[in-house]
C-alpha cells in the first residue's frame, strides 16, 4: 500500500471550503501537543485560545475590535496575492497611515467639529499608499523584489514611528512618555457603537461588500486574477501587469493605512511606541486562510481575532508566555498551505508497487 | 583618527557582521538549489534560544553551537516538506516560518530570560588576542573565524566539486537535472537543512557573542537584511563578504550613534539606515541585472517533474 497523488482536473470547491475548517482543527491538535512537549497544559491552552473567547460573551467586542484592522488590511492584500504581488509589509503601511492620521491630528487639535475624522482617515489612506508606493516603484522601475523592499520598509518605519512619538509630536503634558498628545474629542471615533460594533469592524464589512464585488462583477477583478494565474495570457490580452502591480500595491497599502488610523482613533486615542501590533503580518495568515476572497477574509478575520484575544486569557490564567497567540496562528498558515494540496490533488491508496 | 579608533572600529565591524555572513551563505546554498526560504529570521532566532538553553545546561558553548545548527536544520524542515514534497508557494511558507520561529523561540525562552551564560574562550593566547594592535586579527570570537572557514568552503564546493556543480544544475534547469537522474526533491532538502544550519548558528551569535544573553526578537530583523545581502552578492560568495562588511558598517555606525549622539542626526535616522540602504543597494543591483541573469533560474518555482 502506498499514498499517491492524482492531479485534479479541476480545483475541488468541496475541499476549497473543507481545507480551512481541517487546517483550524488540526492546528488545535498539533497545538496542544506541541504546548505539552514544550512543559505547559497543551488541551488547556487549546481551550482558553479558541473556546474561551467564543463562549464568554464579554469578551466578543474585544475580538470584534481586532477583527477589524485583520480584515480591512487582509481585503486588500487577498486582492495583491490573487494577482501574485507580494505585499509582505502591511504592518508599515499600517504604521506610516496612522502617523499620518496622526499629523493630521496635530495640527486639527482646535478643530470642534467632528468632520476632522474625514481628513483624517484620508491622511491615513494616503500614507499607507505612499508607502506601498515604495516597493511598487522599485519593482515596476527597477525590478526589484517586492517581498524584500516591503519588508524592510517595515523596519523603517518602525524607527519613523520612534522618531515622530519621542520628536516631533510628542505629547507636551506626557511626563516625557513616548506617545502623541491624545486625540481630542472631536478626532476620536466611539471604541463601539452603541456599545456593540466597533466603528472599524462596520468599515470592514461595508469594505468586504464592495471588495466582493471587485473581484466577481469588475474587468479589474478578472484582470487581477489572470495576471496571477497566467502572466502570458495576460499580456496576450492586453493586460499590463506593472499597472496591477501598482494598482494592488496602492490598494493593500491604503487599506493598511486605513486600518492604522481607525485603530488609532477608535481604540488608542492616541500612538505610541506599542502601536505596531503584528496586525500587518497577521493579515497575511487572514488572507490565506480566507481563501483571498472577501466572505472567506471576514470569518478568516474573526478566527485570527480569537486567537489573539485568546492568547490573552491563556497568558494570565494557564500562564504561557504571551507569543503563544503567535504560534498557533503560523501553525494555522502552515496547516492552511499544507492542506492546499487536497485541493489540487486526489489522495488515493494504491495496492502494492507502483 | 587615531589607530586604537580604527582598530576598534574594524573589530565592531567584523563581529556584527558575522551573523548576516553565516545566514546569508546558507541561503545563498538554498537559492543555488532553487528555493527560496524567506524564513531565516525565524530560524535564526530558534537557534539563538536552543544555543542558549544548551550552552547554559551543559556549560559548553560549542555543545550549544552544535544544537543551534541543529535546531536550525529541523526546524527548516517543516518548511522544506511544505514546500518540497506538498509544493506549497514558498513566499507564503517562508512567511509562516519566520512568524513561527519568532513566536517558538519567545515560548521555549521564557525561562532563560535575564540569565547570562559562559562565553567562549579565545583560541589565540591573550598576548595576541588582547593585544591593542593584533587583536584586529586574533581578538575575535572563534565562531568568527569558523564562519570564515564556512564561506570559504562554500564557495569552494560550489564552484569546484562535482555535487556543488549539481546542485547548481538542480537550481538552474531542475527538469534536465531529474531527466539525467539526479533526485532535484532530495538535493533541494539537502540544501534546505544546510541553510537551515548556518541560520541557526547565525542565531546563537547574537545570543551566546553578541550579548551573552536571550531577549525576544533579539535578531531584530537582521535575518531580512542576510536575504537581501544574498541578492547583493548577485549569489555569488566571495561579494558576500564585501556586502557583509558593507551592513556590518552601517549597523557600527547606529552603534556610534547611539553612543555618542554624532552627526546631531536622530538616533532613529542611523537604526534605519541598514534597512534603507539595503533597498537603495536592491534597487541598484536589480536595475543593473533587469535580465535577471544572475538568479537561479528556478528560484522560487516548485518542481512538477512530469512523470
Amino acid at each position: 500500500m502506498r499514498i499517491k497523488l492524482e492531479k485534479r482536473a479541476e480545483p475541488s470547491r468541496v475541499m476549497l471550503f473543507a481545507t480551512p475548517i481541517v487546517a483550524v482543527i488540526l492546528t488545535m491538535i498539533i497545538g496542544a501537543v506541541l504546548f505539552d512537549a514544550l512543559g505547559y497544559d497543551g488541551q488547556r491552552t487549546v481551550k482558553e485560545i479558541f473556546f474561551t473567547p467564543v463562549l464568554a460573551s464579554y469578551k466578543w467586542l474585544d475580538v470584534a475590535a481586532r477583527a477589524a484592522p485583520l480584515i480591512i488590511i487582509a481585503l486588500g492584500l487577498s486582492l495583491g496575492n490573487q494577482a501574485k504581488v507580494w505585499n509582505i509589509g502591511a504592518e508599515g503601511q499600517y504604521i506610516v497611515g496612522a502617523l499620518c492620521g496622526a499629523i493630521v491630528a496635530y495640527f486639527t487639535q482646535s478643530a470642534t467639529g467632528s468632520w476632522v475624522i474625514i481628513p483624517m482617515m484620508l491622511a491615513g489612506i494616503a500614507g499607507g499608499a505612499a508607502w506601498a508606493a515604495i516597493p511598487a516603484l522599485l519593482k515596476t522601475k527597477f525590478n526589484v523584489n517586492e517581498v524584500l523592499t516591503s519588508l524592510m520598509l517595515v523596519y523603517v518605519a518602525l524607527q519613523v514611528l520612534s522618531y515622530i512619538v519621542t520628536g516631533p509630536l510628542k505629547d507636551p503634558h506626557g511626563q516625557n512618555f513616548p506617545q502623541t498628545a491624545p486625540f481630542t474629542d472631536a478626532q476620536l471615533l466611539p471604541r463601539a457603537i452603541g456599545n456593540i460594533i466597533p466603528p472599524g469592524l462596520l468599515v470592514a464589512f461595508i469594505l468586504m461588500l464592495g471588495f466582493w464585488l471587485l473581484v466577481s462583477r469588475s474587468v479589474y477583478g478578472f484582470e487581477v486574477r489572470v495576471v496571477g494565474a497566467a502572466p502570458s495570457a495576460a499580456r496576450y490580452a492586453g493586460f499590463d501587469a506593472s499597472s496591477t502591480v501598482w494598482s494592488t500595491m496602492l490598494i493593500s497599502g491604503g487599506m493598511a493605512g486605513l486600518a492604522g488610523i481607525l485603530e488609532a482613533t477608535s481604540q488608542l486615542g492616541q500612538l505610541n511606541l506599542g502601536f505596531p501590533s503584528g496586525y500587518g503580518f497577521t493579515a497575511i495568515i487572514v488572507s490565506f486562510l480566507g481563501r483571498l476572497h472577501p466572505v472567506g477574509v471576514f470569518i478568516a478575520g474573526i478566527v485570527l481575532a480569537i486567537t489573539y484575544v485568546g492568547g490573552q486569557v491563556a497568558q494570565t490564567v494557564v500562564h504561557v508566555p504571551s507569543a503563544s497567540g503567535g504560534v498557533f496562528q503560523a501553525l494555522m498558515l502552515f496547516l492552511i498551505l499544507a492542506a492546499d494540496i487536497l485541493v489540487r490533488y486526489r489522495v488515493r491508496l494504491v495496492r502494492g508497487a507502483a | 583618527m587615531n589607530m586604537v579608533f580604527i582598530i576598534s572600529a574594524i573589530v565592531t565591524i567584523v563581529g556584527i557582521s558575522t551573523p548576516i555572513l553565516l545566514a546569508a551563505t546558507g541561503e545563498l546554498v538554498v537559492e543555488k538549489s532553487g528555493v527560496l526560504n524567506l524564513g531565516i529570521e525565524g530560524l535564526m532566532l530558534v537557534g539563538a534560544v536552543t544555543g542558549f538553553a544548551v550552552t547554559f545546561t551543559s556549560f559548553s558553548p560549542w555543545l550549544g553551537v552544535l544544537a543551534a545548527a541543529a535546531a536550525g536544520a529541523s526546524a527548516s524542515m517543516v518548511f522544506a516538506v511544505l514546500v518540497l514534497s506538498l509544493g506549497s508557494n514558498q513566499v507564503a511558507t517562508g512567511l509562516a516560518l519566520a512568524i513561527f520561529g519568532i513566536g517558538l523561540s519567545t515560548l521555549i525562552g521564557a525561562g532563560f530570560v535575564g540569565i547570562i551564560v559562559p562565553p567562549f574562550t579565545s583560541i589565540f593566547p591573550d598576548v595576541l588576542a588582547k593585544d591593542p594592535f593584533w587583536r584586529v586579527l586574533f581578538g575575535y570570537s572563534p565562531l568568527v573565524y569558523m564562519a570564515l572557514a564556512i564561506v570559504a568552503a562554500v564557495g569552494w564546493f560550489l564552484k569546484y566539486t562535482r555535487a556543488g556543480l549539481v546542485l547548481r544544475a538542480v537550481g538552474e534547469n531542475d527538469l534536465s537535472a531529474h531527466s539525467i537522474g539526479y533526485s532535484v526533491i532530495g538535493i533541494r532538502y539537502g540544501a534546505i537543512a544546510f541553510g537551515g544550519a548556518l541560520a541557526g548558528i547565525a542565531g546563537c551569535y547574537f545570543s551566546m557573542v553578541t550579548t551573552p544573553m536571550w531577549a525576544e526578537q533579539m535578531t531584530a530583523g537582521r535575518g531580512w537584511i542576510a536575504l537581501a545581502l544574498v541578492v547583493f552578492a548577485g549569489w555569488k560568495t566571495r561579494r558576500l563578504l564585501v556586502g557583509a562588511y558593507f551592513f556590518g558598517m552601517l549597523m557600527t555606525l547606529e552603534l556610534y550613534a547611539k553612543a555618542t549622539g554624532f552627526l546631531y542626526l536622530p538616533s532613529q535616522f542611523w537604526a534605519a539606515m541598514p534597512y534603507v540602504m539595503a533597498i537603495v543597494v536592491l534597487a541598484i543591483i536589480s536595475f543593473r541585472d533587469r535580465s535577471g541573469s544572475e538568479a537561479p533560474a528556478c528560484l522560487g518555482k516548485p518542481f512538477v517533474p512530469n512523470t
